[in-house]
């Protein structure tokens, strides 16, 4: 399986992802998939309205969130095909916690924030005995 | 038939349908019919046979836990959805600043813990995963007083990892009427030392910070700063403004509770989800409009109730379940036992979390509010004290033994003169006392007191407004008089 994402889009998750920085920041990835290729044409961060210039903030991200975004998504012809999110100051690897909370079929786009900077990123999907992750080809077009 | 909506990833195992046509009169049973439908898709929602527990379904816009979970009837026109919640949502505080934190996932709870916490560890709604969300909050209480005493006790109680204590007060007998975390052998010292005194002994697991400081625009960013939950518990107007402004500006949440006699107020300020409490209030109220507990009284119970009511919603931000009082307000009547609920809106144009703020710092809530924030104050209420003259009880005194037949006004309510009384004396209620004013001689001189000192000097007020120039303050009330001159009368 094959993530093709934009370096515009991925510099705009970076950019979030790096203000949210030493807070985790996260949100969701639309586009496309097939068999072989997934690509991503849309991203739409999860931040709160009124986040502006906050150092410490909590997501609002509720169940609500994901529903009118999946409809958006249906109803635009695209498909709700991942999440984003930052590990600040720790590897672009998902952990334990974030496998619990996995579901299979969905790329999971992880970001290691080191001090501020986007400094790598990953992709990755569960498998479907929910064992594990196993990491996605990511191609970054210009 | 009813439909379930299947989140995009797990269209896969219904051969990429976002709806199926599902039967039951019960969401367990249209879920069991789902499965049956399609089986694949229940190693993925389900952990052995309960659903994960990041797996929400949804009655139309409500998740159905709030309603009866499994057993949910439903009908024919409801729509059924299956939503996942995401990792690192809203259940995730991530917070890493200076104060050592740790994220729950990291938070070890000892075999002795899980022992102490077993009846919340038992409920799908609180779980392992739930205690240690506890354990790594930090919880902020302004006050250990009326409020603050069933906050500390119940979050020492429940798990909350620290706990800190903002007040610069000593325990007063006076106190002890309804400050139930303080004991008569605590009379005299520190309230913060009293109170967690009792918080380690109920949780020794507790960690607490005490702030033996005032909280002022010069501290309360910084004290503010490193806790995830702010919970005012105070009771005066400056320093309601003030932790307003400070939890808008930090973007905490704010648990707001207010007591006034036999009446109670509660609820969540969340300036990012909603109002703040000076979209509420925008401005304070005239100085001296409200009394304080001391001057207006209150039932002892009462702070009781609503002190465990803020902390039940500080318990439910940290869990991250129910559905906290944002946007809301909940009215308490002791006296009708009621709680009535009002819906509160943002104010898009509050000067400190409208869309156009003007407030960016902390300013001087004691001008602001007209009034000194607590007795360590500078503040002179200034306009006020301006021309009104007073007498010490001591003064008085010597004048009486000299033959004197001062003229004495007392301005408190008739209750509180079977408690204590200077004979002889006029006695028209604060509230009257413009109406009455014909009754006040105006060619002598009349020294005008109530209990402390505080609604004799806004009565003087009222009536220097009415053209009297004679009247003189009697500074400490009767209580100066009743401790310092006739200690036969008590105080109160």
């Amino acid at each position: 399986m094959n993530v093709e994402i934009t370096s515009q889009l991925q510099r705009t998750i970076f950019g979030w992802l790096q203000k949210s920085y030493p807070n985790e920041g996260g949100g969701f990835l639309l586009g496309k998939r097939d068999a072989d290729h997934l690509t991503i044409s849309e991203v739409r961060p999860i931040t709160n309205v009124f986040a502006a210039e906050e150092q410490f903030h909590r997501y609002a991200m509720t169940p609500i969130d994901w529903a009118r975004l999946e409809d958006e998504a249906d109803a635009a012809g695209l498909a709700l095909v991942g999440y984003y999110h930052s590990h600040p100051d720790s590897p672009a690897v998902p952990s334990e916690y974030d496998r619990v909370y996995a579901l299979p079929f969905f790329c999971y786009l992880i970001t290691s924030v080191q001090h501020g900077q986007a400094a790598e990123c990953r992709a990755w999907q569960l498998t479907e005995d929910r064992a594990q992750f196993l990491e996605l080809a990511l191609s970054v077009s210009p | 038939m009813t439909t379930i909506k299947i989140p995009t990833p797990l269209r896969a195992y219904t051969g990429g349908n976002a709806e199926i046509t599902v039967q039951g009169a019960t969401v367990g049973a249209a879920l069991d019919d789902l499965l049956r439908q399609h089986p694949d898709l229940k190693a993925q929602i389900y952990e052995g046979d309960r659903l994960r527990n990041f797996v929400n379904v949804f009655i139309g816009d409500e998740d159905v836990r709030y309603r009866d979970g499994m057993d949910t009837d439903i009908s024919a026109s409801d729509n059924l959805r299956i939503i996942p919640s995401i990792a690192g949502g809203a259940e995730h505080i991530a917070d890493r600043q200076p104060m050592e934190r740790i994220a729950p996932e990291d938070v070890t709870l000892s075999h002795d813990e899980i022992s102490r916490y077993s009846r919340h560890l038992i409920m799908p709604e609180v779980g392992i995963q739930g205690q240690r969300k506890l354990k790594a909050a930090s919880v902020l209480l302004i006050g250990t007083g009326g409020l603050g005493s069933p906050l500390a006790l119940y979050l020492a109680a429940a798990g909350i990892g620290r706990i800190g204590l903002v007040d610069y007060d000593v325990v007063d007998e006076t106190n002890l009427q309804r400050q139930v975390i303080h004991y008569t052998s605590d009379v005299g010292k520190l309230k913060l030392d009293s109170a967690a005194a009792k918080m380690s002994d109920i949780n020794p697991y507790l960690v607490i910070d005490k702030h033996n400081v005032p909280l002022t625009s010069e501290n309360a960013l910084d004290i503010l700063k490193d806790y995830d939950v702010i919970i005012d518990g105070t009771d005066n107007f400056p320093t309601r403004y003030l932790v307003n402004d400070a939890c808008v500006l930090l973007g905490k949440p704010n648990v707001y509770g207010s007591i006034f006699r036999f009446e109670g107020q509660l609820s969540v300020f969340d300036a990012k989800r909603g109002p703040c409490y000076r979209c509420l209030f925008p401005e304070p109220p005239p100085p001296g409009l409200v009394p304080s507990c001391a001057e207006g009284g209150v039932l002892g119970i009462l702070p009781g109730t609503i002190g465990t009511l803020q902390a039940t919603e500080a318990i439910k931000l940290i869990l991250g379940i129910g559905k906290p009082l944002i946007g809301r307000m909940v009215l308490y009547d002791a006296l009708e036992m009621t709680f009535d609920t009002i819906k509160l809106r943002k104010n898009p144009e509050c000067p400190v979390c409208g869309e156009h703020p003007t407030i960016h710092e902390l300013i001087d809530y004691e001008q602001f509010c007209g009034v000194p924030a607590h007795d360590r104050s500078d503040y002179k209420v200034k306009s006020a004290e301006q021309g009104i003259k007073s007498i010490t009880v001591h003064d008085l005194k010597a004048r009486m033994d000299a033959g004197d037949q001062p003229i004495i006004l007392d301005v408190r309510d008739p209750h509180e003169w079977e408690i204590s009384a200077i004979d002889g004396s006029l006695r028209i209620p604060k509230g009257q006392v413009v109406v009455r004013a014909a009754e006040i001689p105006r060619d002598h001189e009349v020294i005008v007191h109530c209990k402390t000192g505080i609604r004799s000097r806004d009565s003087i007020i009222l009536l220097q407004e009415q053209g009297f120039t004679n009247l003189v303050n009697l500074k400490g009330g009767i209580n100066a008089w009743a401790r310092e001159i006739d200690p036969s009368q008590p105080t109160y």
